[in-house]
């Protein structure tokens, strides 16, 4: 017998999007809206796995009513509501937001998408002055909340800093984080209620950390790697990618993805098996699979070793 | 829930300061169910810091355990507070006020004699000194928080002292132990004991240590009406007297307790916003100093009418003088069955509790200071929803400020209709100005909505000669100019001419003054208390902060109107798409003085001509 999940019966509700009426159930988001609308709405610390937590601001949208812009990826739909996408405020604000991110974060391993959008919204990250010299590892996670040198203007400050590797399986590389909040929810309530990392300090020093800054392998940390999953700059990624990118090796044209079963457990789990050169560099797990949610535990991401080894 | 903790243990002092404040749970000896206390990790960092002088890894690990909160994120939060410390520090700190209040007026010099006596922040491991966002004495700079550990101390509250004004000599004796006389509410009030007050009416007049004193001087005579009147003319009193938020924001109180009375959820909280720190801001400090039980009647007054059975007060970290008094006085109206499970007999339970800030200007904004209440790192929350409908703990809650909450006992003694009477339109009532910097009587001053500058300045020993500028509403607000002394001093008549009424900053710069700081201080605040949480803000302040510093050193990259061109392009995405009203309002007083002219050649920079409430 087959089971039909027919969900929830949701009342529909009359949004315009640019002038154009939608019905869509209550509970869907802006986002939802303008995603079926077809419109390319940037977004960062949005996942279709975890829960909004508006914090990047590069999706917003004007919605009438409401002065300041409203976070399309958050926002709940209302019956009436009338939404703009195609304004100036709204270009102004998507691009000012991917700007900012650029002139302060490492955002070359952010993906096609974003290099676009930055591209369309003519994001100009240069404009800010040279950038400053990098942190020296650790410096960043020890600046005390409510204090900091003043800038003289002669360089812009970045968030630069050195890789960080104290284990076998990821690496940490926070001069590409933009504090999106989202390796902090699949650590915790939204997927592994590990809570090995958490957002530490205050403001644009702000870091992802562990308490006391201390390494993963003395942490909370079971290797799950859903923080890697759900990264979107290539901060954290697993240190066989990191090892071929600085090798000069890592080679996106020739990868190919196989799914698969894992075999690990009886769970069953599904794998996408990320390979280039006959060699799987990733593991990762569909965001829409009933079971896996996207995320995955150490073995199915990390144990694929015997793989390979024939 | 296993918690993975450090191997470090904590010292006996540590520990015995943390059990002092974490209950243990009759039922199950040891750790607390998870999470459910979580609120009290602020309380339990704030007995380590008052024991020790900073948070070690065996603390925190011991707090992690009794209250069952994973190490990283209460990592998160102690890092997150300016008076938390999780590096060794000494235990006896000055914080001394360099923000704008103060820096020209004694504040740079008092850094630099401790620099020269104690070396650089940090140096020395007995006793230090460090630079700090505005104190809220403004009235009598230079200004000073001594932030001292004492594990004897005792009373739970910590041994620190406010020092104000500050000199050398003073806060080195402060930094050896000695009491050093706290701030005096009735100097901070110069019209204290006229005629025609209602908000500063029994300051200097009453002791506001002394129940009897309070009662005598009209004290709960508000409470009484209001038991006998009902919960829902209460309400209707508050919602026709046209009382709006004296916090900065404006809203309008009725339509807050309105619908939080009329939510069907049983649990439901009041919260008094007590945070104040917005730079130049004094007054609510100087009523919970002169009139605590004011305070706590108005709160029984507002918990009551709305149905909840507990209020929490959370204040400013940076205001031990304030909290003792505010403690006091709810011992003994808890002592005089004014709050508890019958207040005045009525068969009403309303309660309080006192919460302490520590330091993070963000903690202001209402959904930040209920993720601070609920043992949380201080970042504001997406609205909606709004927290009358999901507040504090989940629950309906109505927040409001000090001033505000104070104003509901002369409604409710006079009636709304009265209250609305003065005043016009949403401007409703009086209210109170902080008056500073380079002004003959500078203090907290009360005056009927309507009042203008002008008169305002007048109450204060008259216009300054040779001003050249006021930054009115504080470091969110806006600066404007003596040809517009005349401006009515209500939410209408500031947004006319483009400025705000925000927390009630009056603060004067004579025409000696060098804007050049005064706009680097500003920017450097809001760089320094975004929370980080939204890109526009985390990234916007540095970036306006660096655009400044090379507009006053003559370094343009690519010429002023590029420049220009670029903070109002900064200055539109703060306004429009930051999460809450710090990013909305960080470039708002920059905007002003550079369009006023007051650093460099005059230029435009036009922002989107947007007014932030």
């Amino acid at each position: 017998m087959t089971l039909v999940d027919l969900g929830t019966i949701r009342r529909l509700v009359s949004v315009t999007v640019d002038d154009v009426e939608h019905r869509v159930p209550e509970d869907a988001t802006i986002l939802d809206v303008l995603d079926r609308a077809g419109c390319d709405t940037p977004r960062l610390c949005q996942a279709p796995n975890l829960t909004p937590v508006n914090a990047c601001r590069v999706c917003v949208v004007e919605v009438e009513g409401s002065r300041p812009l409203v976070p399309s990826c958050a926002r709940r739909v209302e019956d009436g509501m009338v939404v703009r996408t195609d304004t100036e405020r709204v270009a102004h604000s998507r691009r000012m937001v991917l700007e900012l991110l650029g002139s302060a974060n490492d955002m070359s391993q952010a993906g096609d998408d974003v290099a676009r959008w930055s591209v369309e919204y003519g994001a100009d990250p240069e404009r800010y002055g040279p950038v400053g010299p990098p942190a020296a590892a650790g410096e960043r996670g020890n600046r005390h909340p409510g204090h900091h040198a003043e800038p003289d203007g002669e360089t812009r400050a970045t968030v630069a800093q050195p890789v960080t590797v104290d284990n076998d399986l990821y690496v940490r590389d926070y001069a590409r984080c933009i504090l999106c909040y989202k390796c902090v929810e699949a650590c915790g309530t939204d997927a592994q209620n590990t809570f090995a990392i958490a957002v530490a300090g205050r403001g644009f020093d702000a870091t992802i950390s562990t308490e006391f800054a201390v390494p993963l392998p003395e942490s909370a940390c079971v290797y799950c790697g859903n923080c890697i999953g759900v990264c979107p700059t290539g901060a954290l990624k697993s240190v066989a990618e990191h090892e071929l990118r600085e090798a000069g090796e890592w080679d996106p044209e020739d990868e190919t993805v196989t799914s698969t079963i894992c075999s690990f457990c009886g769970v069953g789990c599904t794998l996408d098996l990320h390979v280039q050169h006959n060699t799987i560099v990733n593991v990762t797990s569909p965001h829409d699979h009933s079971v896996t949610h996207g995320h995955l535990c150490i073995k199915g991401r990390f144990g694929f070793q015997h793989v390979q080894n024939y | 829930m296993d918690l993975a903790l450090l191997p470090d243990a904590p010292t006996d002092t540590e520990r015995a300061a943390i059990d002092a404040v974490v209950p243990a749970d009759p039922d199950t000896p040891g750790p607390l169910p998870a999470g459910e206390r979580r609120d009290l990790l602020l309380p339990a960092f704030h007995a380590v810091m008052d024991a020790v002088g900073w948070i070690s890894r065996g603390a925190l690990g011991h707090v992690c355990a009794r209250l069952g909160v994973p190490p990283a994120e209460a990592y998160g939060v102690a890092t997150f507070y300016a008076l938390f410390s999780v590096t060794p520090r000494a235990p006896r700190t000055a914080h001394v006020c360099d923000d704008v209040g103060c820096a020209a007026f004694g504040g740079e010099a008092l850094c630099a004699a401790l620099e020269d006596r104690l070396g650089p922040p940090g140096a020395r491991e007995d006793v230090t000194w460090t630079r700090s966002p505005c104190l809220g004495m403004c009235e009598r700079a230079p200004a000073v928080f001594l932030q001292r550990a004492e594990p004897e101390a005792g009373d739970g509250l910590g041994d620190h002292q406010q020092i104000a004004p500050a000199d050398v000599t003073t806060v080195l004796e402060g930094l050896g132990g000695a009491d050093v006389p706290g701030p005096d509410p009735v100097v901070s009030t110069p019209q204290a004991g006229a005629d025609g007050l209602h908000l500063l009416a029994r300051v200097g007049v009453a002791d506001p240590a002394d129940l009897d004193a309070y009662r005598a001087a009209g004290g709960y005579a508000g409470l009484r009406r209001a038991l006998a009147v009902g919960a829902a003319r209460v309400v209707d009193e508050v919602t026709t007297a046209s009382l709006t938020g004296r916090g900065g924001a404006a809203f309008p109180t009725g339509t807050k307790w309105a619908a939080v009375a009329g939510s069907p959820e049983p649990e439901k909280y009041l919260v008094c916003n007590a945070d104040e720190s917005e730079p130049g801001t004094f007054k609510d400090r100087v009523l919970m100093e002169a009139d605590p039980f004011a305070l706590v009647e108005a709160m029984t007054v507002a918990g009551i009418a709305v149905g909840a059975r507990t209020g929490y007060l959370y204040i400013r970290g940076e205001y031990p003088a304030a909290e003792r008094a505010v403690r006091h006085a709810i011992d003994e109206a808890r002592h005089h069955r004014l709050l508890g499970d019958d207040v005045m007999g009525s068969g009403r339970v309303f309660d309080l509790e006192v919460r302490r800030g520590a330091g993070a200007y963000i903690c202001g904004e209402e959904t930040a200071l209920m993720n601070s209440l609920e043992g949380r790192r201080g970042e504001p929350r997406a609205k909606p929803p709004f927290p009358t409908v999901a507040g504090l703990f989940g629950k309906p809650t109505v927040i409001n400020n000090v001033e505000t909450l104070v104003n509901v006992l002369r409604i409710i003694t006079e009636g709304g209709p009265e209250f609305a009477a003065v005043g016009s339109g949403r401007s409703t009532g009086s209210k109170l100005f902080c008056l500073a910097g380079t002004i003959a009587r500078p203090g907290v001053y009360e005056v009927d909505m309507g009042t203008t500058l002008r008169e305002l300045l007048e109450l204060a020993g008259g216009v300054p000669p040779r001003l050249r500028a006021i930054l009115l509403g504080g470091a969110a607000g806006s600066f404007v100019t003596p040809d517009q002394l005349d401006v009515p001093l209500t939410l209408e008549g500031t947004r006319e001419i483009g400025a705000s009424l925000g927390s009630g900053v009056v603060l004067c710069f004579d025409d000696d003054t060098d804007f050049a700081p005064v706009l680097r201080r500003i920017a450097g605040f809001f760089r320094d208390e975004s929370c980080g949480q939204c890109v526009p803000c985390r990234v916007g302040t540095v970036r306006q902060e660096e655009a400044l510093a090379r507009i006053v050193r003559g370094r343009e990259i690519g010429g002023r109107t590029t420049e220009l061109q670029l903070l109002t392009d900064v200055d539109r995405v703060m306004t429009d798409a930051s999460i809450c009203g710090l990013g909305q309002t960080a470039a708002s007083a920059v905007r002003s003085a550079l369009k006023l002219g007051l650093v460099g050649a005059s230029g435009a920079t036009g922002g989107n001509g947007v007014e932030s409430s």
